[in-house]
């Protein structure tokens, strides 16, 4: 295929004016010594049909959530995304669009925008959102950094239940900024608040704690925030948003900070990426904020307009004293969550996630009741759980695809390299309910456990 | 546009002397060339400022500069007005946009700023 | 009734649309035994439900689709927006992110069920790999920045592990914003290396600044004024002297295609945007992709984990030796991947090449054509974008680049990069991209031609523009004295 609709004569013409006789004349700008003098070593070209018939080839090896019925989560879920978001998010004039740097032409992503960082407001009861960034684990990293810089203390405490790749990601960049980290395990499946109080001191700037950990046990945030804000430090919490029509607003239970993976959030699953990464925080801590954000503002002729604001703690103004380095966000994503809450209005959003947790129950009872699973604590849970089968936790997950099941997370594969000290992964596999799942699904998935 | 009664400085501060105190802020040509004017960020009373170092920002929507101090000293106010009203540091710059008052510490630093006329020449070579 | 008038297509939030008992999307029904929420919650049951919006499905649509009318994406109009290439984005690559194998798949699925998007990100890893000319590629990157960040970790623990730790990166005055934001946020102090007279870097001055303090220099080749750095090999040299290391910010690659190689100009790293060269498309903002091309001395060190293609024929997954761990969650931007793969297999070699020759060309072919009416800093041969200065009009007519590039809106095309790179005044950075009809960049030429002239004669016609856009000029001041970052229900 080629996209370049420019034809051999109208080359010729353009040469002319460029006055060069060919195109290779034009590149004799760079020097000799550097010049490629072969073709690239890569396959030729293809025609749409021979490429497309290539591309469904490799998708056809590759199960996905319509080939097989699934349990797994572990910050990657299978949410219904409603064919209104999908109808949004491919609209041209939004996917083709880049960042709206010229607000006069580009009011639809502006006030898409707005309107996701005011959803994002309601939903975790902060002040301000950003306008997004890359996924959850960055946000995270963002948060922390964003703790640091402002209460100009250089340690931060994060709960081992937060998800193994988030610490992991965090871990990466405190080498690089220099930023001290403490991890305080679980006990029980919940954050230690013994150890955690231990941790603390004076030379804290947040406590980073999950309210849906990496085992889906809803932790107390409340005590948390609490008891950060004792030592003087600030509360950051993770969510998952497409929860928060059940669970109460981190913003109400203390949190400073709140930052979430948002790909529950109308996005596809997509093997793990791109994802959301949503941030919110309180009003104080605006101009330390990383990242975009949109404001509300008027034109010339006082006709209302959006305009990307506060753009002095950005790397293209303050350069090395940027807030941060992030110069885009997942504004497509953000776009997808702004159509999926509309879709789903806060209504459905507690009716989604009341299903979830009801059958959620209803599969752990169940798989508890096979006998070859038994349960790792007694903890309050939403939408995922933690239970440890009677053998291998890899072969079990193995031998349900056989079944027509992705039958959950092994805990050791996903924790391996960041173990929470609080609990022994062995065994252990996490299963996620959504919306998606009926009762004849997870029926059919106790029958199989049965009969292994 | 450079009153006769203050001094100034490289960074195009001015300083207003009166006994062992002066008040602090930026010339016309400065919030000229800033522009609009939508945030200032100054320190806390009490807190120390050295003469040469920053003592604060200034923000246009699209460019950020530093406030540089031209006198050594302790902060004995500030001007917290400009908080709601930046826009003043544009409208007034030697007046109401002042940004903050020291108690001096060595009065021979006054001798190293520019009189308005030394200002006005140093500025007219920098446009 | 009062007289007829269209609403506004934007201004309306979806907030104020709709009435508070409409509903769109149901859950279906519970299918299993009712549960006590407080109780299962241990308490932590939300008191007020979020105030969302209350709409149907109707009104969503419209409401989007109103506010898409007032957007400009590629598939709008002209876009010579410089250093961001706004490239035509082909449909093929769209449809193929939507497959169910990579839409629905599950990152922590078994990876014998997930062969066929593992050997899709092998083969876009390799085909980077030889555009680039590297022998290692990480994907993970989930942007530029992101990918900058990632290579200076790198480079960080290459200097840790030698026992060489480093503080001082050097940039060129040239760089974008992203290039010192990522040296502070890696902890190292940015120096800043002056340009010569024709743009390239000032090799005097990098040599007086390099000593065994330096850990790397950043540049950006083609440079944001367009231009090749002539002197690449002395200065990739220099830096090695030194014991530094050479990144290369690939925001330029669409220049370059199967001509010359990063890896061959002696630079040790190189981010490439996908959403650049590769023709995904920009999403208003993001998402787009960033993986990381190294030498084989830092392969060891890259952020895991890696797709890896087995002796068997088989994929899987792999951490380097002495990673630096994770820069995100999961693998990379998948759905952006499949689209740079699809884009990559459709042009194969030749037609990579193709993309920059054309590229270049049109580059050079507006360069001529706008010579004259606006100023040209650096009157070189460029690559696939160049930048003028209308200083000129400035001075002689009162009319800034911000005016001409409103002025450019008017007309329905999309303005180029301005005020950037810092180091020309009133700087006007015009990429056309190869995927732009000849006919297209005449027009813009003529209505660029036509604009010099509209500002020496109306120039408040300009400072006015512009005047047939959903909205106007706006309070950008207003915008952070009194910040309005969220709608409230009780506001």
């Amino acid at each position: 295929m080629r996209f370049s609709p420019i034809s051999c004569e109208q080359r010729e013409q353009m040469l002319d004016v460029v006055g060069a006789r060919s195109v290779d004349d034009v590149f004799s700008v760079i020097p000799d010594e550097v010049r490629l003098r072969r073709p690239l070593d890569l396959p030729g070209g293809m025609s749409e049909v021979e490429l497309v018939a290539h591309l469904e080839e490799l998708a056809a090896r590759t199960a996905h959530a319509g080939s097989l019925v699934s349990f797994a989560g572990a910050g990657c879920y299978d949410h219904h995304v409603p064919a209104i978001v999908d109808a949004v998010v491919s609209k041209p004039s939004f996917f083709t669009a880049y960042t709206p740097y010229q607000p006069e032409v580009s009011q639809g992503t502006l006030q898409a925008i707005y309107e996701y960082q005011s959803m994002i407001c309601q939903l975790t009861g902060m002040d301000v959102s950003n306008a997004s960034l890359y996924d959850g684990a960055t946000a995270l990293v963002e948060a922390a950094l964003m703790a640091t810089r402002a209460t100009k203390r250089g340690r931060v405490i994060v709960s081992a239940g937060i998800h193994p790749e988030w610490r992991e990601t965090l871990a990466t960049y405190a080498v690089a900024t220099g930023a001290e980290l403490s991890e305080c395990p679980t006990a029980d499946g919940r954050t230690d608040l013994g150890r955690l109080a231990a941790l603390l001191a004076d030379d804290v700037a947040a406590v980073c704690v999950a309210q849906v950990n990496v085992y889906g046990v809803v932790e107390d945030v409340a005590a948390v925030a609490e008891v950060a804000h004792e030592a003087g430090a600030l509360a950051i919490a993770v969510t998952d948003p497409v929860l928060l029509g059940v669970l109460e607003a981190p913003g109400a239970l203390g949190a400073d900070v709140v930052v979430a993976e948002g790909q529950s959030l109308g996005s596809a699953q997509s093997f793990g990426g791109p994802g959301l990464g949503i941030f919110a925080c309180r009003d104080r801590f605006v101009r330390q904020m990383p990242g975009r954000v949109v404001g509300r503002t008027a034109d010339v002729d006082g006709r209302v307009g959006f305009v990307l604001t506060m753009a002095t703690r950005e790397q293209h103004i303050r350069r090395e004293k940027a807030t941060s380095n992030i110069c885009s966000n997942h504004a497509l994503n953000a776009l997808a969550a702004g159509a999926y809450l509309n879709a789903v209005g806060s209504a459905g959003l507690r009716g989604i996630g009341s299903l979830c947790v009801a059958r959620a129950h209803y599969l752990r009872d169940a798989l508890i009741g096979t006998g070859r699973f038994s349960a790792p604590w007694d903890a309050p849970f939403a939408r995922e759980f933690a239970l440890r089968f009677d053998g291998d936790a890899e072969e079990f997950v193995r031998a349900m695809v056989d079944h027509g099941f992705l039958a959950g997370v092994p805990l050791e594969r996903i924790a391996a390299r960041r173990p929470d000290p609080g609990v022994d992964a062995s065994g252990v596999v996490l299963f996620a309910v959504t919306e998606k799942r009926t009762r004849a699904q997870m029926d059919r998935l106790v029958e199989a456990v049965m009969s292994l | 546009m450079y009153p006769k009664d203050l001094k100034y400085d490289k960074e195009h501060e001015w300083v207003k002397v009166e006994g062992d105190v002066v008040t602090i802020g930026i010339s016309h040509f400065a919030q000229d060339q800033l522009g609009e004017v939508v945030y200032v960020d100054l320190p806390s009373v009490g807190d120390a400022v050295t003469a040469g170092e920053t003592f604060g920002e200034i923000e246009s929507v699209k460019s950020v500069s530093e406030l540089f101090s031209p006198v050594t000293g302790e902060i004995i106010e500030v001007n917290d007005g400009l908080s709601d009203a930046p826009e003043v540091v544009n409208e007034d710059p030697y007046g109401d946009g002042w940004m903050i008052k020291v108690s001096l510490g060595d009065t021979a630093e006054l001798d190293e700023l520019m009189a308005a006329e030394e200002y006005e020449a140093f500025v007219s070579e920098e446009a | 009734m009062s007289q007829p008038t269209a609403q506004p297509l934007t201004g309306r939030l979806i907030f104020e649309k709709g009435t508070r008992e409409s509903r769109c999307i149901e859950p279906p029904a519970l299918d299993v035994p009712e549960i006590d929420l407080a109780e299962a919650l241990d308490g932590a049951v939300r008191a007020e439900p979020p105030a969302l919006a209350a709409v149907t499905e109707v009104d969503i649509a419209r409401h989007y689709e109103h506010l898409a009318s007032a957007n400009f994406g590629v598939d709008t109009g002209f876009y010579p927006l410089g250093s961001c290439t706004m490239k035509y984005n082909a449909k093929v690559a769209e449809q193929a992110c939507r497959l169910p194998g990579f839409a629905g798949a599950h990152p922590y699925q078994p990876e014998e069920t997930a062969q066929g998007v593992l050997e899709l990100m092998a083969g876009l890893a390799d085909a980077l790999a030889e555009v680039a000319g590297f022998p290692a590629v990480t994907l993970a990157p989930a942007a530029g920045a992101h990918g900058e960040l990632t290579a200076l970790m790198c480079f960080r623990a290459y200097h840790a592990a030698n026992g060489d730790p480093r503080r001082r990166v050097i940039i060129p005055d040239s760089a974008h914003g992203t290039n010192p934001a990522t040296v502070a946020m890696c902890g190292y102090e940015v120096t800043t290396v002056p340009s010569d007279a024709r743009g390239g870097v000032d090799m005097d001055a990098l040599r007086a600044t390099l000593d065994t303090d330096v850990a790397a220099l950043m540049l950006t080749n083609p440079n944001t004024l367009g231009l090749f750095d002539e002197n690449i090999l002395a200065i990739t040299e220099a830096v090695h002297a030194v014991g530094a290391l050479a990144y290369c910010d690939g925001a330029n690659l669409n220049a370059i295609l199967g001509k010359s190689r990063p890896g061959d100009m002696g630079f040790d790293a190189l981010h490439i945007n996908l959403h650049k060269t590769f023709g995904t498309p920009h999403g208003g903002g993001g998402p787009g992709a960033g993986p990381v091309c190294v030498t084989d001395a830092l392969a060891p060190y890259l952020p895991g984990p890696l797709v890896e293609r087995r002796d068997d024929g088989t994929f899987g997954l792999t951490w380097p030796e002495r990673s630096i761990g994770r820069v995100r969650s999961f693998l990379g931007n998948v759905g952006v991947l499949v689209r740079a793969y699809a884009y990559i297999r459709a042009l194969g070699g030749d037609g990579l090449a193709a993309v920059s020759e054309q590229a270049v060309l049109s580059a050079n072919y507006l360069k001529e054509r706008l010579r004259g009416a606006y100023e040209l800093p650096y009157d070189r041969t460029c690559m696939h974008e160049f930048v003028l200065s209308g200083r000129r009009l400035r001075k002689e007519h009162g009319v800034r680049t911000l005016d001409v590039a409103k002025r450019l809106l008017d007309y329905g095309i999309h303005p180029p990069t301005v005020y950037f790179p810092l180091i020309v005044e009133e700087a006007i950075m015009i990429e056309p991209t190869e995927t732009e009809g000849l006919e297209t960049l005449d027009r813009f030429a003529e209505v660029m031609l036509r604009i010099a002239e509209e500002a020496a004669e109306n120039p408040d016609l300009l400072h006015e523009a512009p005047l047939t856009t959903p909205v106007r000029r706006l309070d950008e001041a207003r915008a952070v004295k009194q910040p309005d970052l969220a709608w409230r229900p009780d506001a």
